[in-house]
């Protein structure tokens, strides 16, 4: 089942590859997104997919159903999409304020300053 | 009594100068001269306990499994020269007071330098090597920071540096030689050690261990070829250059090999390297001391004379040989040091230190020029002096050295001919023979100036007229020490009339001869110098750095380019290799792919974000890019649905949201499509690291899977998420309760990240200056 899946992420990392091979700082910044992307998905694949239905205790119940999926990918997936939030975030304001004062969004011009 | 105490005062008291210094101005220097005379007399004490073989072993564990340890040991040899160093550093101290007085960072001043005693005294009381090297290099660093201490000046600057160059290389070189040794002979102490010389000197390890350890010696007493930074070191205030660059620091290296000498020496490679480079030094030092026009220069000359005699004397070995080496040890530090603080006297008083600016003075300042040629005829060697019985001892151990004493001889003869003459040139030139105008007006110097050679010259004198009383005492246990057996001498003035006298007399002879003949001499050995010795060693150290310097430079340029993408592209490429030869080596190529368990909805979702991912690279719009990122982010959602993942799917699509806002926000400021920068053969370069790099990820998920290594930790959360974290949800009883931790530290990044958000927002770029 997983090999379509990881196909998807191959894809994805090559896709990040390249953007942040670029020169363009919005590439830069795209890439870096394809890379949060696939590395989100591959913590998840970490985990078992046989098992589908949400990792909640059911009412009345005080040990979760065996068909659960595996709650532990999900929290490390979770934490860590918040964090790329707040680097994306941080990362395009920074490339809207160096735009400003370089004029350009090439770095190797940057680099003749 | 604590031999760590007596190194940690010191210490102590340099750290407290910066209060000091504020509290009292002028007279600290006059104050901080107590300690040191404090511990002269304490170490004093300990003589005769000295003499009766009562040696000091102390030692604190400091990293005990590496066999370093703060130890200690006080004998003959490291008390003799725990006594230089305080009785020098207390008139040192007293010369300061008034020298430095009106210096603008005086208390920086006396840091340095109660830094530089501290680890003198523990480099001499050191019983551990390693704890040795330690306070070596802090003389070295100190060094350099006194060298340096009128760092406006880019000559000063310069001679630091090259000092500390010298001296740091060939004290990594010591260390090195130091770990050799300590591995041989399975301990870092000497006590241990001088056990040990039979094992030292016939492990295979002998020879290279022996060099590195000269190495740092050589450096540290400035021998020939190392002996150029010496003169350098002439830029540091006077007093600097008489205690460091001539009583103690430059010492420091013959006390090594003095110390090491029952150890390593008594072989051929130990007594020829030594020879070989004490005799060099002898004479190149000797013969350029005679044609310097500045008095400090002519020192440092003379000084690395002194040095290589030292050197050699070890070399030699002989017990009379070690007996001239100590008794000429303490002759040139007493000599030594006198003739620099009157140097820096007059240069302070006149206002130059040009012997061609100085001449006839003695009349104006008799207490000087009295002291001056009591020091000299100690240095000339002329009876009833210290330097005289020095001397003669000398010579009898180069006459009786075994094989080559003809040869040394000479040697020594010849190197005492120039230093003769050298100091007759010196009295003469600055007291007698015609007035000269120097820049101010000469006058006796102050008290405080004068009471350093005033009591050396003195000291000499009486050591000299009464050996057996105030010499012997001191001399005898460090003999001992560096023999590793009692010996017993006896140093008188007179000898009767012997070969030995008779050499004497040479010498003195020729000296005089040659420094009758000053004008003709010094005039054709000038010419003779800027014909052949065009080059100085200095010059060619520095070209040496100079291209050393730039060679890195290019070097690093190669590396250190500073465009991120080829950073980044070497990091892909290493680590897809790396990675794809890893799952070859280990899993083979194969893999089962089962296609038919896949449901069609998966493989749309797939398709799309496959599709979205390759139009998002190639478009050349941005707003496009961008909302193919969005239909990715959204799609990536769905699958994270379908595999149970609801609240990442819901935390998803709001992050996913926000970013495509904040993205349409800043590029709206941007212009609105994305210039080709690349080239064609570029882009292609890295569409096919991308496709290696994408490739072995897809590989290592297909392979991962079968991987189990241990039972899921989840399995636990399942069981516990209610009964102990009181939580249905159990993503989010994860996320507060058993990761609280983690949860909490995503939180202050997040909070970082708003904040540097904010104010890079909020804060306005500084409007360039128009030009």
């Amino acid at each position: 089942m997983e090999i379509i899946l990881a196909i998807v992420i191959g894809v994805l990392y090559a896709a990040g590859v390249y953007l942040l091979l670029r020169r363009s700082i919005v590439k830069l910044i795209l890439g870096l997104i394809f890379f949060s992307h696939a590395t989100n998905l591959l913590v998840f694949l970490a985990g078992s997919l046989s098992k589908v239905s949400p990792p909640f205790v059911q009412e009345g119940q005080k040990v979760a159903q065996a068909s659960v999926a595996d709650p532990l990918p999900q929290a490390l997936v979770l934490t860590s999409l918040v964090i790329g939030f707040g680097i994306t975030a941080f990362a395009l304001v920074l490339i809207y304020r160096f735009y400003q004062s370089s004029g350009t969004v090439d770095f190797d011009q940057l680099k003749e300053d | 009594m604590q031999l760590i105490r007596i190194v940690g005062v010191v210490f102590f008291l340099a750290f407290l100068t910066p209060f000091i210094d504020k509290r009292l101005g002028k007279i600290s220097g006059y104050l901080y001269a107590l300690l040191p005379a404090l511990l002269f007399t304490l170490l004093l004490k300990q003589l005769p306990d000295i003499i009766d073989r009562h040696f000091i072993i102390q030692s604190i564990d400091w990293f005990p499994l590496l066999h370093v340890h703060l130890s200690f040991y006080l004998d003959g040899l490291s008390l003799l020269f725990a006594l230089l160093i305080t009785g020098m550093g207390t008139l040192v101290f007293i010369y300061s007071g008034y020298y430095m007085q009106h210096y603008p960072m005086r208390g920086r001043f006396y840091f340095y330098i109660l830094l530089f005693m501290g680890a003198m005294l523990g480099l001499v009381l050191a019983n551990n090597l390693i704890t040795l090297f330690l306070f070596w290099e802090i003389t070295s660093f100190s060094s350099f920071l006194l060298i340096g201490f009128n760092h406006e000046r880019p000559e000063a600057r310069a001679a630091a540096l090259q000092a500390l160059l010298i001296t740091g290389f060939g004290g990594l070189a010591m260390l090195a030689g130091f770990v050799l040794l300590g591995n041989v002979a399975g301990s870092y102490e000497l006590t241990d050690l001088l056990q040990d010389g039979a094992v030292v000197k016939g492990s295979k390890m002998y020879m290279p261990l022996v060099l590195l350890i000269l190495a740092g010696a050589f450096t540290k007493s400035a021998q020939f070829p190392f002996h150029f930074w010496l003169p350098g070191a002439m830029e540091a205030p006077t007093p600097v250059s008489a205690y460091l660059h001539s009583a103690t620091m430059v010492k420091a290296g013959i006390y090594l090999l003095a110390r090491l000498q029952p150890i390593l020496g008594g072989t051929d490679l130990w007594q020829f390297s030594l020879g070989l480079a004490g005799a060099m030094t002898m004479l190149v030092g000797a013969y350029f001391a005679f044609t310097q026009f500045d008095l400090k220069k002519i020192l440092a000359y003379t000084t690395i004379s002194a040095l290589g005699m030292l050197v050699l004397l070890v070399g030699i070995g002989t017990e009379l040989a070690i007996t001239a080496m100590v008794i000429f040890l303490i002759v040139h530090s007493l000599y030594k040091g006198a003739l620099f603080m009157i140097a820096g006297a007059i240069d302070k008083t006149v206002g130059t230190r040009d012997i061609r600016h100085l001449g006839g003075m003695w009349p104006v300042m008799p207490v000087a020029a009295v002291a001056t040629f009591l020091t000299l005829f100690s240095m000339a060697g002329l009876p009833p002096f210290l330097g005289f019985i020095g001397k003669e001892v000398i010579y009898d151990a180069k006459v009786q050295a075994p094989e080559i004493a003809v040869y040394l001889a000479i040697l020594a003869v010849a190197a005492n001919i120039f230093m003769v003459a050298v100091a007759f040139l010196f009295g003469h030139g600055v007291f007698f023979g015609k007035k000269k105008d120097p820049p101010k007006i000469p006058r006796e110097p102050a008290i405080p100036l004068l009471i350093g050679p005033v009591v050396l010259s003195v000291t000499s004198l009486f050591m000299g007229i009464y050996p057996a009383i105030l010499t012997q005492p001191l001399v005898l246990p460090a003999i001992d020490a560096v023999n590793a057996s009692p010996v017993k001498l006896h140093i008188q003035l007179w000898h009767g009339l012997n070969l030995v006298f008779l050499l004497s007399v040479i010498t003195v002879t020729l000296g005089l001869t040659l420094f009758f003949f000053r004008k003709p001499a010094t005039k054709a050995l000038r010419k003779f110098n800027q014909r052949y010795f065009k080059i100085e060693f200095a010059d060619l150290f520095r070209k040496l750095v100079e291209s050393f310097l730039s060679f890195t430079k290019r070097h690093t340029e190669v590396v250190q380019h500073g465009y991120h993408r080829f950073y980044l592209m070497l990091i892909f490429i290493v680590s897809s290799l790396l990675v794809w030869y890893q799952i070859y080596h280990t899993r083979g190529w194969g893999f089962e792919a089962n296609w038919e368990e896949v449901p069609f909805y998966l493989i749309g979702i797939s398709l799309l974000i496959i599709t979205a991912a390759l139009g998002a690279v190639f478009t050349r719009s941005r707003l496009v890019a961008i909302i193919l990122l969005g239909v990715i982010g959204y799609a990536m959602a769905f699958i994270f649905i379908l595999y149970g993942a609801v609240d990442v799917a819901i935390t998803l699509i709001l992050v996913e949201t926000l970013v495509l806002v904040l993205f349409v926000m800043v590029v709206y400021h941007l212009p609105s499509y994305m210039p080709k920068y690349s080239r064609p053969t570029s882009r292609i370069r890295d569409g096919i690291i991308a496709l290696v790099f994408g490739g072995f990820m897809t590989a290592l998920v297909l392979k991962a899977e079968f991987i189990k290594i241990s039972p899921p930790i989840s399995d636990y959360f399942l069981k516990e998420a209610f009964t102990k974290g009181h939580g249905r949800n159990i993503v989010n009883v994860i996320l507060v309760d058993f990761r609280g931790l983690d949860t909490m530290g995503e939180t202050v990044v997040l909070m970082i990240a708003a904040i540097g958000v904010f104010s890079l927002l909020k804060l306005k770029p500084k409007k360039k200056k128009e030009e």
